[in-house]
């Protein structure tokens, strides 16, 4: 496929590899922030290219991963109803909640669709003017159009028995929290190139200069990540911390305004819970006024419910960056992907199920 | 889960405020909306998530990760020595 396959070119990786290990003269850690880039980091084992001085370490971008207990139990209590049709991403339905997971819920019965797009859920509410249609709107900011989207053209057409259950949340503030923890051993980021595309970095800049921290935003293909690492440490050997742009055929400084300005109507900037991380202030969407009526947890009475997280599960230190799936007790023992304690065990962009699935035990990582 | 692939525009259609774009992936052609690069046209690449267009894939940067490598200080003499370890 064009525009992937050159992006993968084995010489072309290894010249890169080499000219890293050219410049790098000490340890630096780096934290990719995407579940995407840590699937392709693990899989084509693109860490196993860098000197042993560079340390990868994966960051909070998996929005399957991030999304708290309480949501999951949301939408399991929605989905079980016997008037609702529940849409979701198919990677949602494994991850644990208190009790029951969607899969769980779809066994005893309840209607869940999986489905590629959010429209296709504003389709089936049209067909089916007698259900509730619940879409699981789960997401970064990459998402977050295509909701805003679907939220938009409902209301539009007067389209009563669609909501969604949001769980959207915002890279930048858990970029902030991960900085701003005394535990951080984050010396240079690759930001999300998908992401970045909707977004733009103009928010990174600010970031890159209180922290003294470069941010390269990066691709998802090996050659991709390979130069955003070349980038990222070329900053850091020469003392600079700038935001640069390595997925320059996708991303614009500016990003894609009308998909921000879409965004920005229906949705409002709110507190969000990350699942393993806790609240972080002002890091996520939710509905904006005027679209509450589509909102799955106002419909439903769910607004309030709130649950605690159990402990046994170190997926929070992993998704900042703080502990390598290998470090916990349960990986791989009482915790795989058939039997999933956390959420980064669960997705496939998690990055415990990744280093499950693709990690030999005992490779040094 | 913020997975988007590149595609090529076959074709565009629909109403002004909501274009559509049938677009190929690999062998794969799917109805994709061109709500957000509504300046799409048939034979440019778009980069696609859940259904949507996000950006356009321009070709001259496509290109840059290559140049890069190309430029690479010191990069001449590495390759020779690449090139003598696999001879």
């Amino acid at each position: 496929m064009r525009f992937v396959n050159e992006y993968r070119d084995a010489a072309a990786v290894s010249e890169f590899a080499a000219a890293i290990r050219k410049i790098t003269t000490r340890p630096w850690t780096l934290m990719e922030l995407c579940g995407g880039q840590t699937h392709a980091i693990v899989k084509f084992g693109i860490d196993e290219l860098l000197p042993p001085e560079i340390t990868l370490v994966h960051g909070p971008g998996c929005p399957v991963c991030v999304t708290p207990l309480e949501m999951i139990d949301q939408a399991v209590q929605i989905a079980a109803r016997p008037d609702v049709i529940f849409c979701s991403f198919g990677d949602m339905l494994r991850v644990p909640g208190s009790d029951s997971d969607l899969f769980g819920v779809k066994a005893k019965g309840g209607d869940i669709r999986i489905v590629y797009s959010p429209m296709d859920a504003v389709e089936l509410a049209k067909a089916n003017p007698g259900r509730e249609v619940v879409f699981f709107a789960v997401g970064f900011e990459t998402t977050a159009p295509a909701n805003a989207m679907a939220v938009h053209q409902a209301k539009l057409a007067g389209i009563r028995n669609f909501s969604i259950l949001v769980s959207h949340v915002l890279v930048p503030p858990a970029m902030s929290a991960i900085l701003d923890s005394p535990d951080c051993l984050v010396q240079g980021f690759l930001a999300a190139g998908h992401v970045c595309t909707v977004m733009g970095f103009r928010e990174y800049e600010p970031l890159a200069a209180k922290h003294r921290v470069p941010i390269v935003v990066t691709g998802f293909e090996p050659l991709d990540i390979l130069q955003g690492v070349y980038m990222c440490l070329k900053q850091l050997e020469e003392g600079r911390f700038e935001v640069e742009n390595q997925y320059s055929r996708s991303v614009r400084r500016d990003g894609n305004t009308r998909a921000q300005d879409l965004v920005a109507t229906v949705f409002r900037i709110a507190d969000r819970k990350w699942r393993g991380v806790g609240e972080i202030p002002m890091s996520g969407l939710t509905l904006a006024d005027d679209y509450r009526p589509w909102d799955a947890s106002v419909k439903f009475g769910l607004e309030s419910y709130t649950v605690e997280e159990p402990k046994e599960c170190i997926a929070g230190l992993v998704l900042q960056g703080q502990k390598k799936p290998f470090e916990c007790p349960a990986f791989g023992e009482i915790c795989t992907p058939d039997h999933p304690l956390g959420a980064t065990m669960v997705s496939n962009e998690g990055a415990c199920a990744a280093y499950y699935r693709y990690r030999r035990a005992g490779v040094a990582v | 889960m913020c997975l988007a692939i590149p595609g090529k525009v076959l074709k565009v259609e629909g109403p002004a405020d909501l274009p559509t774009g049938t677009v190929q992936f690999g062998g794969i052609t799917k109805e994709v909306s061109l709500v957000y690069v509504p300046d799409a046209v048939p034979g440019e690449y778009v980069l696609v998530h859940v259904g949507f267009a996000l950006s356009k894939i321009d070709e001259e940067e496509a290109n840059r990760v290559f140049e890069y490598l190309r430029e690479m200080e010191g990069l001449e003499g590495m390759m020779e020595e690449l090139h003598a370890v696999r001879e």
